[in-house]
This record gives structure tokens, C-alpha cells and sequence, in this order.
């Protein structure tokens, strides 16, 4: 299996809201990217792991990312499943910012 | 010597007896389930996956084993005894407790009409999966009851291409959870996607093939299915001398009348400070008592205080109720791209809010103003209603205050 990353340019940074995140769906994925209170950008894998439901309509605070449907949460720089019913961590990937664009490294 | 009794492996008492472990609680932990499955989440039943009914565990046997929780499955609790700390299930066995909770959930209330036996019930894996079985394309299903699970069913159907009829005794639907905005919204939706509503209808006998109503007329159906509510499971705590009312009776910290045996979730009833007692239908309601229990029963001393909260989704529209609007209350509205949101106001400080929108596109600011709630501060109405204010900022406002 390769474990060759891909950098993709995802949007820009002006697309998600401070503190906010962005749905982003690529070659038949779909993935999360954050904007944390400092400007930092973060992105993790799409959907939440205890049910099929896009993280970016949930609530992001601090560092934090909540399911929109059941408040399972997630800290979006790690992945780490933060509460139930969540309790498997999310995929991350790396981000970084260029010139106002965001790209994310995906494989 | 005893360990901890669960009666009842839902949402609720599955979460407790986990729980439990996090609280620090290293005896025994024996749960009891009555049917023949592990744990298993209830919403998905609704949703059904390419026509088969899913069975989403709560957790898997080797997460139970983990935990060092008994899990005893297919049985279930047919006495109590206070005095000698036991309780008798059905196969005979004898359980001995230090402490017990009690989550026995609710059952369906049945139909009393002639003929009530062809209405099939919607609660658990099995009904589900009675009920889908039937759903093909063309047949047609009456739901006897508009509330919030009659309502999704239909959506479903209707997704199926079943032909659905509602018939409700009420003069709308939805009119016991959901504030009357939403109500006549979802209600509206129903009615384009082409379900048919027989409201302030009674019903006086249902055949294998159609439901007769109280004041004549009949709609014929291949299916029935009675969707009119749930009651506590208090049989056992009554049978044994627990206080009881519209549900096992608890104080704050979720003891019932007696001091080793604790209830939560669907069969609880719990005291409020204004007097009387309240019992909530949710899933969260359910995980969140079982965690306020589940400490509490390892020496804990906190009080309920979680917010009621349900979502529901219907077609493409997921509702979310969060604290209980009252008619009385002062309401704002604030209208969002992909749907609306009410605030309700009780002098000036928020107390409730509800929001309708496209898939998740409330959610958000429902979660925002469950924390601005409980924040307990005075909000700015205007503010609440004008979409280009972010709660975010009114609640970083609220919080530095």
C-alpha cells in the first residue's frame, strides 16, 4: 500500500469562518477543514465516527469540533475523540496556508 | 453480598453501566436486557439502509466483557424485593444488589378499539423490521397518531413510495413536543409529499384491511401501525412499593423512594424545584441520567440540571427542540438561509429555543443557545432575531459579563 500524500488546494482561508469549519469533498471523499481561533487550519476526515454525519455543520469552539447530531466531540488538531458517543479518533490531515490558500494533504 | 443490577439494557442503562466503571465502581455489574440482541441504538430503527432495518449495537460484546459487565440477555426482571435486595427474572434467577437501577425504558401504549390487535407497535428491532417488511412501493399504510415517531415513519414511507395515511384524535399533529411554528411546517411538508391526514378523528375499529373512524369513513390500509405514545415501565417498582406517579418517582439526584435503588431515562419520573415531577422521551435524556445516576450510585452527590433536547428528522428537514417553549413565553424568530430558528423569552432571559431547518443547518445555533441558556444571562431580543449576529459573540459577551 503506498502511503504517498497528495497536496490539494482546498479553498481559501476567507471561506471558513474564525474559529469555523468547511465541508471539502475530493475524489469521492469528503473531509473537514478548520480554521481555529488563531488562524491555524487543521483538517480532518469528513464525518464523524459514530455515525455518518459531516463535521463541519457542527459547532467548533477553541479546538474543539462537536457532531451536529449526537455532541460527540472531537479536538480537530489531533483527532482525538474527545466525548460519547464518539469514542474512536478521526483521520487527520496536513494543512497549511499559502498565500490565503488552504492546502491539505490527502492519501 | 451484591454487586450493581441494571433492569434494562437501553440507551440508558447500557450507558450506566459504563459509566459506572469510569465513576470508579469495581463490583459486580450485572445488566439485564429483555431482548435477544446486545444493546442496540433505537433511532436508526426509523431509518432503515437500503430497505433492511439496521441493528446499530451501543457497543460490541468485547467493549462488555472489557468493562467486566455481566450482560444478560433475553431476560428480564419479574420481581423485586427491597427487604432482601433481590430481584427474580424471568428464567428463575435470583440477583442479589447492593445498589439497582432501574431503566426499564417505556412500553407502547396499545390501541383499546375493537380489532386494536392488527395495529402493529413501533418501538423496538422487531417491530421495526415487521413494519419494513411490509413497506414495499404501492402498498398502503395507515399510522394511528401525529406525533414526533407517527411523523417520521411517514417520511420514511413516503420515501419507499408507500401511500400513507395519518389519522390523529388532536386537531393538528405534532401538537404535544414541537412548538406550533414548526408544527405547521412539518405538517404542510406532509401534506406536499403527499400523506393523508384524518385529524380530530377517532377510531372505532381497525380490520385487516382498513381502519373505521369514530364518525364514519374508513381508510384502508395493508398495514396499521399505532403510533400513539409510550408509557413507563414502572411494573416492577410499583409491585415492590416505590413511590410511582407518570413514571418511577426520583428526586434530583435520581433516588427513588428508596435509597439503594436508583431510576433514570424512559421510566423515570424526576422532581422539579417549582413542584411535581417530569419524564423525558430523548435519547440524550436517556445517556445523560444514566451518567448523573452512574455517579451518583458510586457516591456522587450531583443533582439532574441537563437541558431537555430531541432532534427529529422528517424528509430532508431535522427539527431540534432544545429546553421546553411555553405558549406564554415571549418568542423571536430569526430566519436563516436553510430554515428558522424560534427563541422563546421569559422575562428577558432565553429559556428555550427550536430551530427547522435543511439537514443539520440548525444545529449549530441550537447547540449555541443551549450554552447561552444555560448560561442563565439577560439576551438581547433584537440581537437573538437578527441573523447577522453570531450567537458565538453573544455568548462570549454573555460569558465575559
Amino acid at each position: 500500500m503506498s502511503n504517498l500524500m497528495t497536496w490539494v488546494s482546498a479553498c481559501k482561508i476567507d471561506d471558513i469562518e474564525q474559529e469555523g469549519a468547511l465541508r471539502f469533498d475530493h475524489a469521492g471523499r469528503t473531509y473537514a477543514i478548520y480554521r481555529g481561533p488563531d488562524d491555524s487550519v487543521y483538517c480532518t476526515a469528513g464525518l464523524c465516527t459514530h455515525e455518518a454525519i459531516h463535521l463541519a455543520e457542527g459547532l467548533v469552539m477553541d479546538f474543539e469540533v462537536e457532531c451536529p447530531k449526537h455532541s460527540g466531540a472531537f479536538d480537530y488538531r489531533t483527532g482525538e475523540a474527545l466525548r460519547l458517543p464518539a469514542c474512536e479518533n478521526l483521520r487527520t490531515y496536513p494543512a497549511e496556508v499559502i498565500d490565503g490558500e488552504v492546502r491539505v494533504a490527502l492519501g | 453480598m451484591g454487586g450493581i443490577v441494571i433492569i434494562g439494557a437501553g440507551e440508558c442503562g447500557t450507558r450506566a453501566a459504563f459509566a459506572l466503571r469510569k465513576a470508579g465502581i469495581s463490583d459486580a455489574i450485572t445488566l439485564v436486557g429483555s431482548e435477544p440482541y446486545l444493546p442496540y441504538e433505537r433511532p436508526p430503527l426509523s431509518k432503515p439502509v437500503d430497505g433492511a432495518v439496521q441493528l446499530k449495537p451501543i457497543c460490541g460484546a468485547q467493549a462488555l466483557e472489557a468493562s467486566a459487565i455481566d450482560y444478560l440477555q433475553g431476560v428480564s426482571a419479574s420481581r423485586l424485593e427491597t427487604e432482601s435486595r433481590t430481584v427474580t427474572l424471568t428464567d428463575g434467577r435470583v440477583l442479589t444488589y447492593e445498589k439497582l437501577l432501574l431503566a426499564a425504558g417505556a412500553r407502547t401504549r396499545r390501541l383499546t378499539c375493537r380489532g386494536a390487535e392488527h395495529a402493529l407497535a413501533f418501538r423496538t428491532y422487531a417491530d421495526a423490521a415487521a413494519i419494513f417488511s411490509h413497506a414495499e412501493a404501492g402498498k398502503s399504510v395507515a399510522i394511528v397518531g401525529g406525533g414526533l415517531i407517527g411523523m417520521e415513519l411517514a417520511a420514511v414511507l413516503r420515501s419507499k413510495r408507500v401511500a400513507v395515511n395519518i389519522i390523529e384524535a388532536a386537531p393538528t399533529p405534532l401538537g404535544r413536543a414541537v412548538p406550533p411554528r414548526f408544527a405547521a411546517r412539518l405538517h404542510a411538508r406532509h401534506v406536499d409529499e403527499g400523506v393523508q391526514f384524518y385529524l380530530g378523528r377517532g377510531i372505532a375499529e381497525i380490520t385487516d384491511d382498513a381502519v373505521y373512524l369514530a364518525d364514519s369513513g374508513l381508510v384502508l390500509a395493508d398495514l396499521v401501525v399505532a403510533a400513539i405514545g409510550v408509557q413507563p415501565d414502572m411494573a416492577l417498582a410499583e409491585a415492590a412499593g416505590l413511590a410511582t406517579g407518570n413514571g418511577v418517582l426520583v428526586d434530583h439526584f435520581l433516588r427513588t423512594s428508596n435509597p439503594d435503588i436508583f431510576a433514570a431515562g424512559d421510566c423515570a419520573a424526576i422532581s422539579l424545584s417549582c413542584g411535581g415531577h417530569i419524564r423525558f422521551e430523548s435519547w440524550r435524556n436517556a445517556r445523560s441520567q444514566a451518567e448523573t445516576a452512574a455517579r451518583n450510585m458510586a457516591g456522587g452527590n450531583d443533582a439532574f440540571v441537563a437541558l431537555p433536547w430531541f432532534w427529529s428528522d422528517q424528509y430532508d428537514l431535522g427539527l431540534q427542540v432544545a429546553g421546553l417553549p411555553q405558549p406564554a413565553h415571549q418568542s423571536v424568530v430569526r430566519c436563516l438561509a436553510d430554515g428558522e430558528l424560534e427563541f422563546y423569552l421569559d422575562g428577558g432571559r432565553l429559556v428555550a429555543a427550536a430551530g427547522l431547518g435543511v439537514g443539520n443547518a440548525i444545529a449549530k445555533d441550537i447547540k449555541l443557545a443551549e450554552m447561552l441558556i444555560a448560561a442563565g444571562v439577560d439576551v438581547d431580543a433584537a440581537a437573538l432575531g437578527d441573523p447577522d449576529v453570531n450567537l458565538k459573540t453573544l455568548l462570549k459577551s454573555a460569558r465575559a459579563a
